[in-house]
């Protein structure tokens, strides 16, 4: 396979993390990812993402508890593999915005997330990530992003 | 202590007496750290940090783009540390805020092997809650890669422990305490 993935590289990447259910594949060729150490499991339809707890992820020393930018960059992420993953994506989708709300400290323990493509169109996808720590009822955090498709 | 003059942009921490409060507040979280973010600027009306070109923080490998992530974490410690700066001086108190909601939007990709820099403002501050809003670019304000709005929450001074504190303020020359 070509190192330097280009368009049909990137669809090659997904549907090979499809055929064998291993999607880390997809993390290992973004560098950010493996820079904040996050992973990912599919579960039939569900995609559930994941970033251990991290020395390096810790913004308030204090607490301590996890950067939210951190916690923002993770939750992007997600909304790219989710999307890349069930649109069968040829290129990598272009954030366009991001908002995030805080609910609570993300406290230094792992953290999942769970994205919900809200809407996709043609050209822009709206999709909603959710992200909790030790109770999925109790989020941390929760996100909304717009991406270009094209 | 005098620094190498920065020919690529035009700051004076000099003029800004915060930025040593502000330099020490961003070096306490080991995320900037790992970033290596530097505050080259900072007042009870800014902060200017700097974020240096890696491939650790590649998002796009095909291009070598800058992950929306690191911008959204540039952003939110930029903002983060213009509420510690505003607070500081208007109440004399050391408070850290944490962040309520960040919105960013992303106006273009931030061009590989460059800085990216944050200019953050704390442009309101009540009782409970700051508001901020902040610029990342690279070249120029005027060029920006990301604009932001965010609120902070505001939290009693006492939930600071005194090594952060003592990691702060102390031995600040005296103008600056």
């Amino acid at each position: 396979m070509n190192e330097q993935a280009n368009a049909s590289g990137v669809h090659d990447i997904v549907q090979r993390a499809i055929a064998t259910n291993d999607y880390s594949y997809l993390l290992e060729k973004v560098p950010y990812s493996q820079f904040i150490g996050m992973s990912v499991e599919r579960f039939g339809d569900e995609m559930v993402f994941k970033l251990p707890a991290k020395d390096d992820n810790i913004g308030n020393p204090i607490l301590p508890a996890i950067h939210g930018g951190v916690i923002a960059g993770f939750m992007e992420m997600s909304a790219i593999v989710q999307l890349m993953v069930f649109m069968q994506a040829k290129q990598v989708p272009k954030i366009v915005d991001f908002s995030i709300d805080y609910l609570r400290a993300g406290l230094h323990q792992d953290s999942f997330a769970e994205c919900k493509i809200t809407r996709q169109g043609r050209r822009v996808a709206n999709v909603s990530i959710n992200c909790w720590q030790s109770n999925r009822k109790q989020l941390i955090a929760t996100a909304r992003a717009h991406f270009l498709l094209e | 202590m005098t620094k190498p003059v920065d020919k690529t942009l035009k700051v004076s921490p000099e003029f800004f007496p915060l930025t040593e409060v502000a330099t020490r507040f961003v070096n306490q979280l080991a995320q900037c750290r790992r970033l290596g973010f530097e505050v080259k600027e900072a007042s009870e009306h800014h902060v200017l940090i700097e974020l240096p070109y890696s491939q650790d923080i590649i998002g796009d490998p095909d291009t070598g783009v800058i992950h929306g992530g690191v911008i959204t974490t540039l952003i939110d410690t930029g903002c983060g540390c213009a509420v510690v700066c505003a607070i500081l001086d208007k109440f004399e108190s050391l408070e850290l805020s944490p962040t309520l909601d960040l919105r960013v939007d992303y106006m273009r990709p931030a061009e590989p092997n460059k800085a990216v820099y944050v200019f953050a403002e704390c442009y309101r501050l009540t009782s409970s809650v700051a508001f901020t809003r902040a610029i990342a670019y690279q070249d120029s304000i005027d060029r920006p890669v990301a604009h932001a709005v965010g609120s902070f929450m505001r939290i009693s001074p006492e939930m600071i422990g005194e090594d952060f504190r003592q990691a702060l303020m102390g031995n600040l020359p005296k103008e600056q305490q």
